[in-house]
């Protein structure tokens, strides 16, 4: 970045309301590019303590020596990261006049999903200026919570009001050097989540960003962190089954949850990016680092996800079980079309005693999408007693789609139990004809079929979130056979 | 219309090449009760499948009209809605899926096909409770997932529910006898004979006269290479069960 440019910006720091309105808007954009002031441009836009700056910038230059890993089953033209912009408001973004300028498609998936008209405006990213329910349902929802204790708010909220907690457990799970996306999204994070659960707390409702107006954590580089304390316990729900608009292609989000003695984290994901179209032009990669810490004894954290968007997803959401008699649960269903490629799983790291993990992944692809579960469970020497259950299953609809199950079991002492099930099966034509047999068509069908064989993975969602992704599975599968 | 409720006219079906049907042809009036019997490998299976609109077979020659229309041209799902019911000879698992579940979804798709409200949950649950106590269904299986770990009896039991909680206008039952001991055999077999009226219709495909002598057909049909050979009265039935289907051309 040139000088000029550099000292428009510090001009900008001074005072954001020096310019006026106008020039405000122009100064929330960060000039193109990646760079050291980039960084330093996004920590000062959001006031943040000097130590945060540096966190980043520490990242940034551990991000520049870094290779983009080629590990992965996924296949995707080089990323420019000169040619993005790291850092804008959202009320910047571009706004569409009304539904009309939306892309049909997407309005038909809203319509099938039974969102209503309001809301379908706002996730299109059409300018509304109507005042939705859920904000004051979320204000109600945030006093509830405030009587608990309970800490739920975006992450540059939290980073003013609680910076003692961010500092003690800001990347604590996840390190600012873990790997090259989250590595990238400790220099840039933009905004996301932040919670904490204090001792004994059981959070009196699920905590969702997914009341769909409320914005704050939705983002490229998003960040959540989660903290339970001692013998509390959480359910957040993270997302939103209505597909976004969204004109960013890369996404590296990094969530990091912390249970302490005797606490439960459930986490539930439904993750529905734009998936690309049927030629596979277009779609978010999605590389996201998510992890839990099982750092005190008795502790569990729960991952549920179901993925049916973006055109790339590498995502291993992850348990660290250090506690003794610790668990940690991945659920997973991961749905691939057209041109999707999904290589996702979880890793399971046992380090403390009698500790316990189960995997359910299921795998669904069909158009010519390739899936990959990717999955480690790790037992470590000193974790004696401890036991891992894995079971992986693919159904495949077409003929041109591929599903892989890529297991890495280390287990390093002989006081441990390890198991692992995988089947891959095609669904199957007699089942499809006894269906339509009974009066249902053939995407019914499929439907049925497919939500019998998730089952046991929406069985672990909330309820309410298990209806709307049973929808969307349906909704994702539409025309998907012949 | 009595009379062209099913007509199936010189209908020859293939399967990779293979002539299973030749030249068939069978009317079935409303409220009839047609009987099929044959040997093994004669083609029963297959029309059951060809009327019911399963993939992998070419009509090559021939119609089927059912209620004034070209059933041919229809897709399963329609004709199952249009009230074609095939009880299978080899019901099908499908995991994940309740039994109860898949019998509320299909009866759902059947209303909507008619322009019927959805049902009422109570009113549902009322009329599968009684329906599973005539054919002796206990309710933990309603529950179960679909004819997964069912025995024989278990998914023809299930079979004849099905018939009886989406009432067709023509049931064909495939070999529905099979794998059913002697109780459950009475009962299935008696159930379905009480569906009978003066609408609706079916058709009875079986090895065995013992089916015949619960459900009394109007007219047996003898099957032999994929076509009729002779039709007449339930005695056809009897003389099949003593002298085997020599006499009607099998080689077998």
């Amino acid at each position: 970045m040139s000088d000029k440019q550099e000292k428009l910006s510090e001009e900008d720091f001074k005072d954001p309301y020096e310019f006026g309105f106008e020039t405000d808007i122009e100064s929330d954009f960060a000039p193109k590019g990646l760079n050291e002031d980039t960084v330093r441009f996004i920590s000062n836009k959001k006031n943040e303590p000097e130590w945060l700056l540096d966190w980043r910038l520490e990242a940034y230059k551990r991000w520049l020596v870094m290779k983009e890993p080629d590990w992965s089953s996924v296949r995707y033209p080089s990323i420019d990261y000169q040619d993005s912009y790291y850092y804008s408001a959202p009320k910047d973004s571009e706004k569409l006049e009304s539904l009309d300028d939306v892309d049909p498609k997407l309005l038909e998936t809203y319509n099938k999903l039974g969102i209503p008209l309001k809301e379908q405006e706002w996730l299109a990213g059409v300018a509304v200026d109507a005042v939705f329910d859920s904000v004051s349902v979320g204000t109600t929802f945030k006093e509830r919570l405030k009587e608990d204790g309970v800490i739920f708010c975006s992450f540059s909220e939290a980073v003013q009001d609680y910076p003692e907690l961010i500092k003690k457990y800001l990347g604590s799970v996840v390190p600012s050097t873990d790997n090259y996306f989250a590595t990238l999204n400790s220099a840039v994070f933009s905004d996301g989540s932040f919670v904490y659960i204090p001792p004994g707390v059981r959070c009196p409702m699920e905590l969702s960003t997914y009341f769909r107006i409320n914005a704050a954590g939705t983002g490229q580089f998003e960040r959540t962190l989660v903290i339970a304390d001692k013998d509390s316990y959480v359910s957040y729900l993270e997302g939103c089954t209505a597909p976004m608009r969204d004109e960013h292609q890369l996404h590296a989000a990094v969530v990091e949850l912390v249970a302490l003695e005797g606490a439960e984290i459930k986490y539930s994901t439904v993750q529905n990016w734009y998936p690309g179209n049927e030629e596979g032009v277009g779609g978010v990669y999605n590389f996201v680092t998510k992890r839990g810490d099982c750092r005190g004894d008795n502790s569990k954290i729960s991952w549920t996800q179901v993925e049916t968007g973006s055109a790339i997803t590498w995502k291993y959401p992850s348990c660290i079980l250090r506690g003794n008699n610790s668990s940690g649960e991945f659920y997973s269903i991961a749905v691939s079309n057209n041109y999707q490629q999904v290589d996702s799983g979880t890793k399971m790291i046992h380090l403390g005693n009698n500790t316990s993990s189960r995997i359910i992944s299921k795998g669904i692809s069909t158009g010519k999408s390739s899936n990959t579960y990717r999955g480690l469970v790790s037992i470590h020497p000193k974790s004696k007693g401890s036991r891992n259950f894995t079971q992986c299953d693919s159904l495949l609809l077409t003929n041109q789609c591929s599903a892989s199950t890529i297991p890495y079991i280390e287990s390093k002492n002989s006081e441990s139990i390890v198991e692992h099930e995988a089947t891959s099966s095609k669904i199957s034509e007699e089942q499809l004809f006894y269906c339509q047999q009974r009066g249902l068509n053939e995407e019914e069908a499929v439907s049925l079929i497919v939500n019998g064989f998730c089952k046991d993975v929406l069985q672990k969602l909330p309820m309410e979130f298990a209806v709307e992704a049973q929808k969307l599975l349906s909704v994702s599968l539409e025309g998907s056979i012949g | 219309m009595s009379n062209n409720f099913l007509n199936i006219k010189s209908l020859s079906v293939k399967v990779d090449d293979k002539l299973i049907i030749n030249n068939l042809s069978l009317s079935i009036g409303r409220g009839e009760v047609h009987a099929i019997m044959g040997p093994n490998g004669s083609g029963k299976s297959t029309l059951s499948n060809v009327l019911a609109g399963k993939d992998g077979y070419t009509i090559v020659n021939g119609a089927i009209d059912f209620s004034g229309e070209d059933l041919i041209s229809l897709e399963p799902n329609e004709r199952a809605n249009k009230g074609i019911f095939l009880a299978f000879q080899y019901p099908v698992e499908i995991p994940g899926v309740t039994n109860i579940n898949f019998i509320k979804t299909a009866l759902e798709s059947n209303r909507k096909y008619r322009g019927l409200e959805p049902i009422k949950p109570g009113e549902f649950l009322k009329l599968i409770k009684e329906k599973s106590k005539i054919l002796g269904i206990p309710e933990d299986r309603l529950k179960r997932q679909l004819n997964v770990g069912f025995s024989g009896g278990e998914k023809k039991r299930n079979e004849a529910l099905q018939l009886l909680m989406l009432e067709p206008s023509l049931a064909i039952l495939d070999e529905t006898d099979s794998g059913l001991d002697v109780d459950a055999f009475k009962i299935v077999a008696d159930t379905i004979n009480s569906t009978r009226n003066k609408d609706n219709s079916m058709l009875v495909i079986t090895h065995y006269q013992r089916l015949l002598e619960r459900i009394k057909p109007d007219i047996v049909h003898i099957f032999v290479d994929g076509s009729i050979v002779e039709s007449g009265g339930p005695e056809l039935a009897n003389e099949v069960e003593s002298d085997g289907y020599e006499r009607f051309g099998d080689a077998k």
